[in-house]
């Protein structure tokens, strides 16, 4: 059996363990994968979180990818990075870079075993700032700044490939170079809030062979997550497992120790289990009877009978699954364009699932820092300890909701 | 077995870096996870994942540091003769990776 067969079979641990820390962030980016902005009051306390901590490393699960939500915002967050090491976890984190000042610069640059991965989706503030909101484009080049000048050594810089930043890929290599830094750049998948953004967002068809190009030609020491499979149809196959990976080697713990299959895929539909339970994560991992049926032989639908099924292996499933389309259909972005047309069939009826979960912020920061408009009274109330807020605006709130 | 018992390609390894008749060890940075297929190997220092993709191979690397030299090992675990050749190369290749070191 062919190694990559025995991934799909799953492992004893996984490969590639993407844990959210919290829901809570500081920006809200449009694409946001976990709909994040809010933390969630049920969220792993310190304790449970080092529990799951010594659990991986009982498990010898050898790294794992830290997000969130931005993961820097927990108080605890330093702790558990020095405990996760301290228990040969290595960590590599993800960060819009808020909290990545001079002194934790040169902390990171001191501890073996982490990674820095910063969130940059545009390589001018323009493009970034359209995506991620006002101001995130000039934290992220000081994030990177202080690394540098840290001597932190190669961090990352990730990149999710937008239909507006598609032209920019060696623009954000040029970035890389300047900070010693490695490119890191990724699938947009309508998952989270991405999923009302994604029409206007994912990168159209051209713009597909355009980003295969430039990854065949230019992509050699440019990291992929493995998340650009879909495109092996082009011809050429991509570097690495070209294979779904969900509950196989890869699967996520969100911020409150649910387990779901894949970081792309936050819904009831793809939820194997929580770290809480009895068992813990090993039992989820190894036992779930969700990630035994992704183990299981998988239907590839009609796109088995496609002559390139071997290389794109019928896509993402998340990617499928939060536009409507059948498991066993076509990726929407099938660069044949089958995608396409099975989403232009898609009944008027069809229900697109919604993420389970909403941890947006409940209202939108503002654009702009000016002052906040006010409408101050000029006139004088009619008594001086008149404590009603419309006092002096010539009338009264009804007397049954007025508080005494 | 037809499959390389290695993942890491070994068309760059130096033949006159890794010597059979030594002692050798697995690297203090390293970790090896069994798997159903032979095992992952994960280098804490180096960040470099890699797979052993024979169980015999596996038993070899972790007889190693029991043994005076590489054929100590090979014999422990149970490597044939003509399948020899192919492990000494995998293991140059794990040598070159510093997965194994001699000491």
């Amino acid at each position: 059996m062919k190694l990559v067969e025995h991934f799909t079979h799953g492992l004893t641990s996984p490969i590639c363990l993407t844990w959210e820390l919290t829901y809570a962030c500081n920006l809200s980016c449009v694409h946001c994968l976990s709909s994040s902005g809010r933390r969630d009051p049920n969220e792993l306390s310190t304790d449970e979180a080092k529990a799951v901590i010594d659990e991986l490393q009982r498990m010898q699960v050898f790294y794992v990818n830290i997000g969130g939500g931005e993961p820097t915002v927990r108080s605890d967050f330093w702790e558990l990075l020095d405990y996760a090491i301290a228990h040969d976890v290595g960590v590599k984190f993800s960060t819009n870079g808020v909290k990545l000042d001079k002194a934790r610069a040169q902390q990171l640059a001191k501890t073996d075993y982490v990674d820095v991965q910063i969130s940059l989706d545009g390589a001018t503030a323009e493009v970034n700032d359209h995506v991620r909101g006002p101001g995130s484009y000039d934290t992220a080049i000081r994030a990177m700044e202080n690394l540098y000048d840290a001597g932190f050594g190669q961090f990352k810089i990730s990149v999710v490939v937008t239909r507006q930043n598609v032209d920019q890929l060696d623009d954000f290599k040029a970035i890389a170079d300047r900070y010693g830094a490695q490119l890191r750049i990724t699938r947009l998948r309508p998952s989270g809030r991405g999923a009302d953004t994604w029409d206007e967002l994912h990168p159209t068809q051209p713009q597909q062979k355009q980003l295969y190009d430039w990854l065949v030609a230019r992509g050699e020491d440019v990291l992929t997550g493995d998340s650009f499979f879909h495109l092996s149809a082009y011809g050429q196959e991509l570097p690495g497992l070209n294979l779904c990976g969900a509950g196989r080697v890869v699967c996520l713990i969100d911020p409150v120790g649910d387990v779901y299959a894949c970081p792309f895929a936050i819904h009831d539909q793809f939820l194997a289990g929580n770290v809480r339970s009895e068992g813990g994560f090993r039992t989820v991992w190894q036992e779930s009877e969700l990630f035994g049926e992704l183990r299981g032989p998988q239907s590839g639908g009609a796109c088995t009978k496609c002559s390139h099924y071997d290389a794109c292996q019928g896509g993402c499933m998340a990617a499928k699954f939060f536009t409507g389309l059948p498991l066993d259909g076509p990726d929407p972005e099938c660069v044949l364009g089958n995608g396409e047309t099975a989403l232009a069939k898609l009944e008027m009826e069809t229900v697109i699932p919604k993420p389970s979960l909403d941890h947006s912020h409940r209202t939108s920061p503002r654009a702009d820092d000016g002052p906040v408009p006010l409408t101050l009274s000029v006139r004088r109330p009619d008594k001086a300890c008149d404590s009603d807020p419309l006092a002096g605006e010539g009338r009264r709130l009804p007397a049954a909701v007025r508080v005494n | 077995m037809t499959a390389a018992p290695v993942e890491a390609s070994s068309s760059e390894t130096s033949a006159g870096a890794f010597d059979p008749d030594r002692p050798h060890r697995l690297s203090t940075s390293v970790s090896v996870r069994p798997e159903s297929f032979g095992a992952l190997v994960y280098d804490f220092h180096t960040r470099r994942l890699s797979f052993l993709k024979t169980k015999p191979l596996v038993r070899v690397v972790q007889a190693l540091e029991h043994h005076d030299d590489v054929h100590g090992a090979l014999d422990e675990a149970g490597v044939t003769e003509s399948d020899r050749d192919q492990y000494l190369r995998a293991l140059a290749g794990l040598a070159q990776a510093g997965t194994i070191t001699p000491r």
